[in-house]
């Protein structure tokens, strides 16, 4: 299995900082504006988007929830392996608010049509936009595109894109794993 | 993730620990729905699902097909009372046509001790058993440990008193298995009558005074006296059997902790436990009528996970 290195660290915090300044551009004080990082994997971006948003561009207060999108995806009982489901923790209401979906890697769009009908149970978002660390694209299922996007990456299907976070895996850097 | 070791909810007996706790972090997530302003997920929208209730059932009805429209599926409802049953139908014919009309699984509750167990020999669907005669009742023993870990942070080294009528409780022989597998301590009290002969042997100790019950335990599980299903007087009267089992606000006022009082209804107040007590912050009656949504929702879409086209 073959392995290599597409983001080093030094990178990713490029690219983050980028990311949050283009943020801040469209939403300014984010007043009416909700990050949510889509579970298992956008919720570590989405942390470190926030951070970047408050220690370095001081914003006062940026919203922050997880959403789980375990129940509405489409592929329940079509894999081999069972769904595990994470926790959703939105303690805001987003009715009128515009939300931003975070998620490391934008692959076939699945997992964000997923979070398009998820959200809806928190209430109707005025607008909702996605952010993504690394779009893949010529792979996507679904008419869906990022707006923010921090890498473009043409990849084969064989292949995977791994995201590696420090506070989960202990570096911060993106691999392209072959078969 | 794991998934269950059994294709069919048929009774406390047939799950291992893994199992539970595994139904129990499902039903974390899905409590978490409900509480939410639209309480509904499409996970099971492409799942049948029968209702047969072959017994007089509100709650356990009424909770089972909530929980199945909250994941989505499409839900039948049978009663044996305005059925062909009556007609003389048996068991498998009366399921199979139900099944030929496309059912993925199945939810009955039978009089019958083993009905669910025979069902899943002879049928092609999952089966859940919502009752069977004096037998099990699964799903009611998996919320009152899912409240009781609620209330209390875990199940395990908690000491449970299940009171009452325990020689016709298919809760109380589900919530013996269900307690005993996740290590809790359990007693039964109530008239020797009402206690089956050795009963001992599922490694439950009697104890046939109310007050030292009371006394050893965390929680007091009390169970209803189901006179329906007593042919003969098991004690001399109602009032009796109060003076004796009935828990009130005074007796628990008496003992020198505070324990947590369950019931799976329906409460007869009055009898086994004083209006006062049912109303209390003591009891959890009504958390065990929520936390039986969310956990039955578990049950059903581990269930459905399994079910492969």
């Amino acid at each position: 299995m073959s392995q290599k290195l597409l983001l080093s660290a030094k990178e990713i915090d490029i690219i983050l900082h980028r990311l949050a300044c283009q943020l801040i551009e469209n939403h300014t004080h984010f007043k009416d504006t909700v990050l949510i990082g889509v579970q298992p994997r956008g919720t570590f971006l989405a942390d470190r988007i926030r951070q970047i948003l408050l220690n370095d561009y001081h914003l006062d207060t940026v919203d922050l929830g997880y959403l789980d999108i375990t129940f509405y995806r489409d592929d329940f009982r079509r894999g081999e392996k069972p769904l595990a489901a994470n926790s959703t923790d939105i303690d805001f209401v987003v009715e009128d608010k515009r939300v931003v979906f975070i998620d490391d890697v934008l692959y076939t769009g699945r997992s964000i049509r997923a979070a398009l009908t998820a959200v809806q149970s928190f209430g109707r978002p005025s607008e909702i936009e996605l952010l993504t660390l690394i779009d893949r694209r010529f792979s996507r299922h679904l008419p869906i595109q990022p707006n923010y996007r921090g890498r473009q990456v043409d990849a084969i299907n064989q292949e995977k894109v791994k995201v590696h976070w420090k506070e989960n895996e202990g570096e911060d850097a993106v691999y392209l794993v072959g078969k | 993730m794991s998934e269950l070791s059994v294709n069919h909810l048929l009774g406390i007996k047939y799950l291992n620990k893994k199992d539970i706790d595994l139904i129990f972090e499902t039903a974390d997530h899905f409590k978490e729905v409900i509480n939410r302003p639209i309480k509904k997920v499409p996970s099971l929208r492409d799942i049948t699902i029968a209702n047969l209730f072959f017994e007089n059932s509100t709650r356990t009805r009424l909770s089972f097909e909530l929980a199945e429209k909250r994941l989505s599926a499409d839900v039948i409802n049978f009663s044996a009372a305005s059925s062909s049953v009556k007609k003389g139908e048996t068991l498998i014919d009366t399921v199979n046509n139900i099944l030929s009309m496309k059912v993925d699984m199945v939810v009955m509750r039978h009089p019958n001790p083993g009905a669910g167990v025979f069902l899943s020999k002879h049928v092609d669907a999952s089966i859940v058993n919502a009752g069977d005669g004096a037998h099990e009742h699964p799903t009611q023993a998996l919320l009152d440990s899912y409240s009781i870990r609620e209330r209390l942070g875990e199940v395990a080294g908690k000491k449970v008193v299940i009171v009452g009528d325990i020689l016709h409780s298919r809760v109380a022989l589900s919530n013996i298995f269900a307690l005993k597998l996740q290590g809790a301590e359990v007693k039964v009290c109530g008239p020797k009558t009402l206690i089956p002969k050795y009963i001992e042997k599922l490694g439950v100790e009697v104890e046939t005074n109310l007050r030292k019950a009371l006394e050893w335990c965390d929680i007091a599980n009390m169970l209803r006296v189901q006179n329906e299903r007593m042919e003969i007087s098991y004690f001399p009267s109602t009032r009796e059997y109060t003076q004796q089992f009935g828990v009130n606000k005074k007796l628990l006022d008496s003992l020198n902790k505070e324990i947590v009082i369950m019931h799976p209804g329906p409460i007869n107040r009055g009898v086994e436990i004083t209006s006062d007590v049912a109303d209390s912050d003591q009891a959890i009656i009504l958390d065990q009528v929520q936390n039986g949504v969310a956990v039955r929702m578990a049950v059903i879409y581990l269930l459905a996970s399994k079910i492969k086209r």
